[in-house]
């Protein structure tokens, strides 16, 4: 087990690095002087060499990385371009409303898509599973901004029930934060939801048949509660790694979301420094997705050996 | 399963013949590759179907429907059919383009990484460390560093598209491995780019296929989120995203300029998406009705 734990944290190392070189490079793999780049169309001479010595881009490209790499370790990601501030201060600031949308669309997508997927299963080739897989091929090509709108127009602009846009802090009362994010997390929920429905479809149809099932079902357990505590207990761990892996997926979807909504979120702060082309700041945020991303699917794998025998050996 | 002739025939009219036994026996991946066929020729034929999607007419803006501007006008004063109609090109080239070059590069990665052995191992640790990396922050961040243009958005938006293609390609390839009748190829003396051409390569090409629509589907939302927030693609280009961003601000009023071009996408990526799990179910043997493979 610890054998397990050790050798998982070790993996992601090179991962981490790997990622890192990666998104240090985007800079250097665009045509052009990364100092131009950076300081963008209306700078003059004096500003490009300020930034190309504030990043050292006069040194060497290992060097370079080394120091960005060695600043990136102990949290300084740099500042940005645009207001002078430090890039972590800049994240942490907008981690809120991010955080709270996907936790919120994470909880949606579970109650809408687990139900449905086992449904689907367990009336495998009816109408009903047709019906839901239907739905879950609709939910993954509607773009979440089309949802997005659909959504705001029927629930904000014509029954009032919903701000059109903006967010709430927390600070100014939980009620009202969840108020202001329910449309955009469940526009995001409607296309999460469609992929771990079919997840959870094809994990509980290779569960159904095994011979356990069976043998409940010749006791005389009903069908709900065979499905409901003991299929869905086995197909639990293929369902909650998608949902891990999902995640990349969903955090492109937040950046849409919130610049839709108008939520001050990482993904707004994403957009904004494309368009201002604050590169440390993109990079920042690349870097610290990434990183979020690595780390739950870190905890997810390491959370197999609390469940799962076989891996705790 | 049908005996497949070995030498004689040119290898493309045996292909042919199979590709048009397989649409015979899967009616519903035929009506999707129909109705692409029909959206490409729209996007192909968009001068004659439709007036010029980039005409100005401040004076004639945000018009309701009629005779001359059929789905009425932008803020701009531009004909919305028009738009509507050539941002079908738009869609439609980015989606076949990425589509084309994540196969054409993801193959020949997998197939390297499913190969050799120590530089495979390598191969996949990059992989797999692309991938955590989101697709979509990673494709407005490569629009963003390059000069704006189809090209650029159909780079952008490949690179993050190629490490799924490669981890399927990969698996195919170890799984193909296996089978007795590479082993009998080798000893018959097969080896190197013959063996690949002839047996590696036509037994993986249904699931690369199947990837390779996802791919066109995801590409095809990817560009309409690079559209939508502003990246990449230049706003006088008529995109279905780039429609959908003017809307914004037009929509309390005129929430009609959002829906047409959201239509639009949905339906595309849908069909693309339904022709995607068609020919995976076709490609099933479990599934498969009879043996076309």
């Amino acid at each position: 087990m610890i054998l397990y734990v050790v050798g998982r944290l070790l993996a992601a190392v090179p991962t981490l690095l790997i990622v890192a070189i990666f998104i240090f490079g985007l800079v250097h793999i665009a045509p052009g002087d990364p100092a131009i780049l950076i300081a963008g169309d209306n700078a003059n001479p004096e500003q490009v060499d300020k930034i190309r010595e504030r990043l050292h881009l006069d040194r060497s490209l290992p060097v370079q990385f080394g120091i960005w790499f060695g600043n990136a370790v102990t949290g300084d990601l740099g500042t940005s371009v645009y207001s002078g501030r430090p890039v972590t201060e800049l994240i942490a600031q907008r981690v809120e409303p991010t955080f709270l949308l996907a936790l919120y669309t994470i909880v949606l997508t579970v109650i809408i898509a687990v139900p449905l997927g086992t449904i689907a299963a367990w009336k495998a080739n009816g109408w009903l599973d047709r019906a839901i897989m239907g739905f879950s091929v609709a939910g993954f090509s509607v773009p979440v901004f089309a949802t997005s709108y659909l959504l705001i127009y029927v629930f904000a602009v014509e029954l009032r029930w919903f701000p059109v846009q903006g967010y709430k802090a927390l600070s100014k009362g939980p009620v009202e934060t969840l108020v202001s994010l329910t449309l955009p997390s469940i526009a995001l929920a409607l296309v999460f939801a469609a992929l771990i429905a079919r997840v959870t479809r094809a994990a509980v149809l290779d569960v159904i048949h095994e011979n356990f099932v069976r043998t409940l079902k010749a006791k005389g357990m009903g069908t709900r509660r065979i499905l409901v505590t003991h299929v869905l207990k086995t197909a639990g761990v293929p369902i909650v790694t998608v949902i891990g892996i999902g995640l990349a997926a969903l955090i492109g979807g937040v950046v849409v979301t919130e610049s839709v909504f108008n939520i001050p979120g990482i993904g707004r702060l994403t957009v904004d420094a494309i368009v201002r082309r604050d590169y440390p700041v993109v990079q920042g945020i690349i870097l610290f997705f990434s990183l979020t991303l690595i780390a739950v699917n870190l905890v997810v794998d390491l959370s197999y050996a609390l469940f799962d025998p076989r891996v705790r050996g | 399963m049908s005996e497949i002739a070995v030498a004689p025939r040119p290898l493309l009219v045996d292909l042919l013949a199979l590709a048009l036994r397989f649409l015979r026996a899967h009616r519903e991946v035929s009506v999707m590759l129909a109705l692409i066929a029909l959206m490409a020729l729209v996007g192909i034929l968009a001068p004659l179907l439709a007036p010029d999607p980039a005409a100005i007419n401040p004076a004639n803006r945000l018009k309701p429907p009629s005779a001359e501007h059929w789905l009425g006008t932008d803020h701009l004063g531009r004909d919305v059919y028009a738009r509507l109609v050539f941002g079908t090109r738009t869609s439609m080239s980015v989606g076949f383009s990425v589509a084309a070059a994540t196969t054409l590069i993801g193959v020949v990665i997998g197939l390297y990484a499913g190969f050799a052995r120590r530089g495979g191992a390598i191969v996949m640790r990059i992989n797999d460390a692309m991938m955590s990396i989101p697709a979509v922050l990673l494709a407005i961040a490569l629009a963003s560093l390059m000069s704006q243009g189809l090209t650029a958005v159909i780079v952008a938006i490949t690179i993050p598209e190629i490490p799924r293609m490669v981890r399927v390609v990969r698996a195919l390839v170890l799984g193909v491995r296996q089978q007795p009748y590479i082993a009998a190829a080798v000893s018959i003396g097969t080896r190197g780019v013959p063996l690949v051409m002839r047996h590696v390569i036509p037994n993986t090409l249904g699931p690369v296929l199947v990837q390779a629509t996802y791919a066109c589907a995801s590409a095809i939302i990817a560009s309409a989120v690079l559209a939508f927030l502003g990246v990449g693609t230049s706003p006088d280009v008529p995109s279905w995203g780039g429609m959908m961003a003017d809307a914004r601000r037009q929509f309390r009023l005129h929430p009609d300029l959002m829906l047409y071009p959201g239509l639009a996408l949905s339906a595309l990526v849908l069909i693309v998406n339904i022709l995607g799990d068609r020919l995976s179910d076709a490609m099933d043997p479990r599934k498969a009705r009879r043996g076309i493979l």
